[in-house]
């Protein structure tokens, strides 16, 4: 289908930007999701602020002990290696699996994670990487965890009248281990459960179950998953409520591999 | 209704047209411009058919805003010219079947040419991962499959 009719706006500067959502523009990236959306109509915003070509809009920056990327930064540039060290692989590997390159050359890392699909990946991932997001509104910018982004479907702490700006995330140390799984019935196509696991070594390790009907569940201190991941995948599974039989098995599957990848 | 003018390069020539914001780069491509090579399907970014170079990369024309391509360079599948990679790869779908009716075929296209360039090491699992954006519903895609690994190991067997 077509969209239904809107107007568009191409902010140059941030304070532009801010202002137009305030009004009650729909903040567009990629539009690799909210496109889908107005084509079936189930969006219909009166004016949509392209944020493409707002100053630092994409690209990474080492600031301290923090990578800060750009909202702005396409997966196929994270997929790339525009994130150096050992976080950059762990993220190349995640953002090689989103959707397909097409789709990876225009969706950004911050488009996705502000669209707050439950399914989506960087919305399970980043919270077990831990860090936070610059969220930028008329009073200036703030810091949200993102262990806490993510509220439930398509729902993040972001004010109605706030943008995300950028995500920082710490630099992690060679010997940080990582297990992620998904599943998906066909490459590119949405996950039906996601498990992660970040170990890094003399700190706990951190879990994400993520694919859910709401927010990730954050497990923050996975120790028990990395002892006995099958007793415990069943037991964290059995916490999440209204899960039918088919996707609670494989929702202790997802966990059961990402935990065997770091032990 | 509102209407913005977009100025983009199509194929090496600048164009300049009015559009609605709601349109999207495959409908100036194909309603305003007349290149209707590039093949409009499922029209929310699954099925790869309309998929086209921005900016030197292959992207969805259907989910991606006319006017979000002011300024941008898209070359469709009629502006590949005597590209050797693009030539290489037409001959290679003929040969081994890799089409029958056609519509999934510019984006067939424009996506083996970035894998071609972009992993020349590719094997046959990550051929068909990497296509697997691109639906087709005649060929099965085993000569889609074999079309481009032909192409990848005749350019490794030439660098070689």
């Amino acid at each position: 289908m077509k969209p239904a009719a809107f107007d568009y706006a191409r902010p140059k500067s941030w304070a532009d930007a801010v202002q137009l959502i305030a009004l009650g523009a729909r903040p567009g990236a990629g539009t690799q999701s909210l496109g889908p959306l107005l084509n079936f109509r189930l969006a219909q915003p009166g004016t949509i602020a392209d944020l493409r070509h707002l100053p630092d809009y994409a690209g990474v920056t080492i600031v301290g002990d923090v990578l800060r990327i750009g909202a702005g930064t396409t997966h196929a540039a994270i997929e790339d290696g525009a994130v150096p060290g050992r976080i950059g692989e762990i993220m190349a590997g995640v953002a090689r699996r989103i959707a397909y390159r097409p789709v990876r050359n225009r969706g950004t890392i911050g488009g996705s994670l502000a669209h707050a699909d439950p399914a989506a990946d960087w919305v399970a991932v980043l919270p077990a990487l831990g860090g936070t997001a610059i969220a930028i509104g008329p009073k200036g910018e703030r810091r949200l965890l993102l262990a806490s982004f993510v509220l439930g479907i398509f729902e993040t702490a972001l004010a109605p009248d706030e943008l995300l700006r950028a995500i920082e995330v710490p630099v992690l140390p060679a010997g940080a281990r990582w297990g992620h799984w998904k599943f998906c019935r066909k490459v590119g196509e949405f996950s039906k459960a996601t498990g992660c696991v970040l170990h890094v070594p003399g700190a706990r390790p951190r879990a994400v179950l993520a694919a859910l009907d709401g927010p990730p569940l954050i497990i923050e201190d996975a120790s028990a998953l990395l002892a006995d991941s099958v007793a415990e995948a069943r037991r964290i599974v059995a916490t999440v409520p209204d899960l039918a039989p088919w996707r609670q098995a494989l929702a202790e599957t997802a966990l059961r591999h990402a935990a065997k990848a770091v032990s | 209704m509102s209407r913005i003018s977009v100025t983009l390069t199509v194929n090496d020539e600048s164009e300049t047209v009015e559009v609605e914001p709601r349109e999207q780069l495959a409908d100036l491509l194909r309603g305003k411009l007349m290149l209707t090579g590039t093949h409009v399907g499922c029209e929310h970014g699954v099925c790869g058919a309309c998929t086209v170079e921005i900016d030197g990369v292959p992207a969805r024309s259907c989910i991606t805003h006319a006017g979000s391509c002011d300024g941008a360079s898209v070359r469709t599948i009629e502006g590949y010219g005597d590209d050797p990679v693009m030539a290489a790869l037409r001959e290679a779908f003929t040969r081994e079947h890799a089409l029958q009716c056609g519509y999934c075929t510019p984006g067939m296209l424009v996506v083996a040419r970035d894998i071609v360039l972009r992993l020349p090491n590719a094997d046959e699992a990550r051929v068909r991962e990497e296509m697997a954006g691109n639906l087709c519903r005649c060929t099965g895609y085993r000569g889609i499959v074999r079309a481009v690994l032909s192409v990848l190991a005749d350019r490794r067997k030439a660098a070689a």
